[in-house]
């Protein structure tokens, strides 16, 4: 068997001049400039690129250019490292390093290949069959092995030190694809002055103009292509991008595009710039002008290297100067192909067409014929010889509808070239509810409806002759730039003179009959990057899978990486054949974006790291980084969760802050409380609507704790309420809940009660909040000088008052979360941090310290206090956490009253809640954990409830916990089991209020 | 992703600079006459929607702009928005015209209340 290898002369890409050291699995190559990595590699004598997916087949490259499924390489080292790039699309450049993926130990040698012998074990759906049973065997065995067996590259190691950019724009036109047609319509658009967007994948505009035929005004085609593509690059109303992949086409045309800026060239991410950009754009009108795709035909063993797509084939040779071998075949259904051979034949190396229609007379074959090169008509090949590469092909004689060989002679040949047809590529089209319909001269779907303002040109829309191609595509440009810029005027662009070689109808095949008893022993894919055979999507219809998109499922036929933009129509005609359905009564499954695989570099951009998500900070922040405070999140918050000392652990710091709350003082950054002001006439009014208790009869100067449900009768938050005066109130929500609540508020105001004359104000953020909770809080508030009374008759429990502290303004609030003597101190934000260390130093003499999130937690747990989101679960309502006494009886209307009355949310056996104690008193229940009403050696076992809140109370001394138990307010004192892992946890349930019932702590 | 036009600020953006807030003119009995709902009248208020292929009405806040809520007409199929309008309005009279199925007997309703409530006064 040959090996391919760089031609003498030839390569319209490459420069001869520039020579390009790389690496491939280690080995060093050489290459030139304007190579691909395919064809570098292909220079270098090498066809074997990887090994497949499942059964460890070994590949080689099969297309052009993104479509590439087989030849998927590692690209760079270390935390620069990319896995599953396309051999067909990376630019080589000096020093690359490349590897092949899914072999072990190397490529000609691989262990996984045994999956090939063994595949009578791994047919469509094998994960659903094979390895049923045993059932533990699927975890430990099955699966570990499965997953190290099958799969593509490596994840790269370490962070990833590029950058990425996302750019947001407005364009009148977007001209997906820079072909022939892409240029042309970009062209009209312009001249009319439209701001247009051009991009293509590839590195240089002008699609596969330099391997077509026909010419333009007498020129090469490409000729024409590489002027107009200069015009677009000197237009200042046109932006060309190019390595820019668009890869979704969205409602409203919202068009992504991702351009790969630096891959090409490693300084240029060193150098700063971003490795990847991703363009947001919204197009007033979009033109799809992307092209069409060749697909393969189905034969025996079809996968072998050396089989590539013909117009791939062409590039080797006439891009880059590349043999693929010494001596090829051409197998077709169609003209176009002719030209490959033409190529090949032209290049000196020998080739024979094997064409499966019963006569080959257009243009291009009888071109053929008068050079020389033997046509067999009313071929296939059914077999393959070869495991590497190909040595050797069987020619048989073909009638279509025909299931076996009759006869056939086998032919010397070491690579092939195959086209059956051309598939518009219509996946940006369908991205967006564009609809197909089936075209019978192609035989192929192309594009139909679409409700968006996109139109689709040339190949992409099954347009195939060059002088269609550009007349359609102009008039797309005139028309997308009229819609923009209605005033605008007629492009009248130069007539261009066009002549083709006219081709003659394709005829489908999808199956080419295989020497020996149907289909056995030989692989005919389809889709190569997932093994999908024919002989899979038979067996898929066999076992009823009759819907494509459940086929697709079954088999994994269309769903890797390249979304069987090359191999999905075969699989599609193969199982009409195989159904006697016709294609279109098979169907199509979806395309979805994105196009080609995206980094998620540019998916994410520049948000990541601190701009990932950014963090809310109170006014005293700083202060509790300086003393080395344990942050936990809360909302968009962080919020200090203990202030562990110098070698203190975590538990015992957070019992320091409890007791200290109990016996002296502690203050609590309070700050990320929601704070909303409610404003006007009608103030009260409102609130009556949306609280389930009165807030209308609150006397100014009071606070009272009111719980908001949703219109479902559930706790949705909860927080103190305080009246200013007639018509001001302050309105305290949860952290998390400030800004939802806050929203809630005006969408009822706005919604609903529209002739409420009330302001609703978020102030959060406006305000310091400071929680002086314990026995010596009141000798630390007197220290401070306030300019009020702070006897307990004159600020009483839910009492407020406003005034000055020293020099500091402040609104305090007597208000307790942790039922001690406690005062809420509210300070303008940017006096926060004096108040804070006002506190602070007042404090000292009286052992004041402060405390965090989780002693803040175990103090309301030990009162009884619940926590919306810990105690409610959004299925919650008031009575099943002991607050009925908060729903009036008075009002006609709140929020959730109505739906309070439901049956279901009065059914007597909702789960209450309930406190806990458990036998052992060292014993803290697990958060979550189920009481069960018998225990049993295994589930499933009924569950009667739920832990919600569990701690060791360092005041009581032993463990604590609330749940949410059915009919638990009935069963006090009984004993409820909690089985745990290996253990089973019994706990008395005793009433949700552990500490100080009749409140005696607070009332001082 | 859809682009709006806020009707009350004029403010042009992406979907993500607004706040979905599902189907329009769903009328809160509640508000009406608290003392007299059935469970099915209040269940058709928290569950029941409109969800037609086609012209829809639908409400939505300007989240990144005047924080206002307003109500759109919308085509399910094309995704156009007809229409923008107020949120304690009724669609334009050309735009309800072209309602159909349940849509087009919720607007002849409200029609036909508003006639009986102006006849009476």
């Amino acid at each position: 068997m040959s090996k391919p290898r760089r031609l003498s002369s030839g390569g319209s890409r490459i420069d001869r001049s520039s020579r390009v050291s790389f690496t491939f699995d280690g080995k060093l190559m050489s290459g030139y400039r304007g190579d691909t990595l395919a064809a570098a590699v292909m220079a270098n004598g090498q066809r074997l690129f990887g090994r497949s997916y499942k059964y460890h087949r070994p590949r080689g490259v099969i297309g052009l250019g993104s479509e590439e499924m087989n030849a998927l390489v590692g690209v760079g080292t270390g935390a620069r490292h990319e896995p599953n790039a396309r051999a067909t699309q990376v630019e080589l450049f000096e020093g690359l390093a490349a590897v092949s993926q899914n072999r072990f130990p190397s490529l000609s040698f691989d262990v996984g290949a045994i999956n090939n012998t063994l595949s009578r074990l791994f047919p469509g759906g094998f994960y659903y069959k094979t390895f049923m049973w045993p059932k533990v065997f699927w975890k430990h065995i099955y699966e570990p092995v499965i997953r190290k067996a099958a799969g593509l590259g490596v994840a790269p190691e370490g962070r990833d030190p590029d950058s990425y950019e996302q750019i947001h724009v407005h364009a009148d036109v977007v001209v997906v694809g820079g072909g022939v047609a892409g240029l042309a319509a970009a062209e009209a658009a312009a001249v009319m002055g439209a701001r247009v967007i051009i991009a293509d994948e590839n590195a240089v505009l002008g699609g596969i103009s330099d391997l077509e035929d026909g010419t333009i005004d007498g020129a090469p085609q490409a000729e024409w292509a590489r002027a107009a593509a200069q015009k677009l690059y000197d237009a200042e109303n046109v932006h060309v991008l190019t390595r820019a992949t668009v890869v979704g086409h969205w409602h409203h045309n919202y068009v992504m595009i991702a351009e790969r800026v630096g891959d090409h060239d490693p300084a240029i991410p060193k150098s700063g710039a971003p490795r990847h950009r991703l363009w947001k754009v919204r197009a007033k009108q979009v033109i799809l002008a992307t092209g069409a795709l060749e697909r393969p035909i189905a034969f025996a063993n079809n996968d072998r290297p050396g089989i590539m797509l013909a117009t791939a084939v062409r590039a080797m040779v006439q891009r880059y100067g590349v043999a693929p071998g010494e001596q090829g075949v051409v197998f077709t259904n169609n003209d176009d192909a002719y030209l490959t051979a033409l190529a090949l034949k032209e290049a000196g190396i020998a080739v024979q067409v094997v064409d499966s229609r019963a006569r080959a007379d257009g243009a291009l074959p009888e071109r053929a014929r008068a050079a020389g090169i033997a046509i067999s008509t009313g071929s296939v090949i059914s077999a393959v010889k070869g495991k590497l590469g190909v040595e050797a092909v069987k020619i048989a004689s073909y009638r279509k509808g025909q299931g076996r060989v009759v006869s056939e002679r086998s032919a010397p040949c070491d690579f092939i070239a195959v086209s059956g047809g051309f598939n518009p590529a219509a996946h940006l089209w369908c991205h967006n509810g564009g609809k197909l319909t089936f075209d019978e001269g192609l035989q192929s779907y192309r594009p139909g409806s679409h409700a968006d303002a996109i139109v689709a040109v040339g190949a992409a829309k099954g347009t195939m002759a060059l002088a269609d191609i550009m007349a359609e595509a102009r008039a797309a440009g005139e028309a997308a730039a009229k819609v923009a810029l209605p005033k605008a005027k007629a492009a009248k662009l130069a007539k261009l003179a066009i002549s083709e070689d006219a081709r003659k109808p394709l005829e489908a095949i999808w199956f080419a009959p295989a020497t020996g008893k149907y289909n056995e022993g030989n692989k005919h894919f389809v889709d190569f990057q997932h093994d999908v055979t024919v002989a899979d999507l038979e067996l898929a219809q066999r076992e009823g899978y009759e819907s494509i998109e459940h086929t697709k499922r079954y088999t994994t036929f269309g769903m890797a990486t390249d979304q069987g933009k090359v191999g999905n129509l075969n699989g599609l005609g193969a199982i009409a054949e195989a159904t006697g359905k016709t294609i279109p009564e098979v169907g199509f499954t979806t395309f979805r974006p994105p196009y080609t695989p995206t980094s998620f570099g540019a998916i994410t951009g520049s948000l990541t790291k601190k701009l990932f998500l950014p963090v809310r900070q109170t006014p005293v922040f700083d202060w509790h980084m300086m003393k080395g405070a344990v942050f936990e999140p809360v909302g968009q918050w962080r919020r200090p969760y203990t202030y562990p000392r110098d070698g203190e652990d975590k538990h015992v710091s957070i019992a320091r802050e409890i007791l200290n709350v109990r016996n002296n003082v502690g203050v609590l950054d309070a700050s990320t409380l929601g704070k909303i002001e409610v404003k006007g006439p009608d103030a009260g009014a409102f609130l009556d609507r949306i609280y389930t208790n009165m807030m209308s009869t609150l006397k100014p100067g009071r606070c009272r704790y009111g719980l908001t449900l949703n219109e479902l009768g559930f706790i949705m938050d909860d927080g103190v309420v305080v009246r200013f005066d007639d018509e001001r109130f302050l309105v305290h929500t949860t952290s998390g809940g400030a800004d939802r609540i806050a929203a809630w508020l005006e969408e009822w105001l706005q919604t609903e009660w529209t002739d409420y004359r009330v302001f609703v104000t978020p102030v959060t953020e406006q305000w310091a909040q400071f929680a002086v909770a314990g026995p010596r809080a009141r000798d630390v508030i007197a220290a401070l000088k306030p300019s009020f009374d702070v006897s307990h008759e004159a600020l009483p429990h839910m009492s407020f008052v406003e005034g000055t502290l020293g020099a500091l303004p402040v609104r305090v609030y007597r208000i307790s979360f942790s039922g001690e003597l406690s005062y809420e101190i509210a300070t303008p934000a940017n006096h926060g941090r004096a108040l804070w260390d006002a506190l602070l130093q007042a404090g000292a003499p009286h052992g004041i310290l402060p405390y965090g999130t989780e002693a803040l937690h175990v103090l309301r747990a030990e009162k009884g206090y619940i926590v919306v989101g810990d105690e409610t679960d959004g299925t919650t309502t008031p009575d099943d956490v002991g607050l009925s006494g908060l729903v009036s009886k008075k009002k006609a209307d709140f929020i959730g009253k109505r739906s309070l009355e439901q049956a279901h949310l009065k059914a007597p056996n909702r789960k209450q809640l309930v406190g806990l104690y458990t036998e052992n008193p060292e014993e803290v229940l697990p958060d979550g954990a189920h009481a069960v009403a018998e225990v049993k050696d295994k589930p499933p076992m009924k569950t009667i409830g739920h832990v919600t809140s569990s701690y060791l109370s360092p005041t009581l001394g032993r463990s604590i916990a609330m749940a949410l138990i059915e009919n638990g307010r009935a069963r006090m004192g009984d004993v409820l089991s909690f089985p745990l892992d290996g253990k089973v946890v019994r706990a008395t349930v005793v009433d949700p209020v552990f500490y100080d019932k009749e409140g005696a702590r607070l009332n001082v | 992703m859809l682009t709006l036009v806020c009707p009350v600020c004029g403010a042009h953006g992406d979907e993500t600079d607004f706040h979905a807030g599902g189907q329009a003119h769903i009328r809160r009995p509640a508000s009406h006459d608290p003392e007299h709902i059935s469970d099915q009248e209040q269940a058709d208020y928290l569950f029941t929607r409109i969800n037609p292929k086609g012209l829809h009405f639908e409400r939505w806040r300007c989240d990144r702009g005047c924080g206002k809520w307003f109500h759109a007409a919308r085509d399910t199929v094309t995704l156009e928005f007809k229409a923008y309008y107020g949120i304690t309005e009724l669609p334009p009279p050309d735009i309800m015209a072209q309602a159909r199925g349940a849509w087009a007997d919720y607007f002849k309703a409200r029609q036909k209340a508003a006639a009986k409530a102006g006849a009476k006064s």
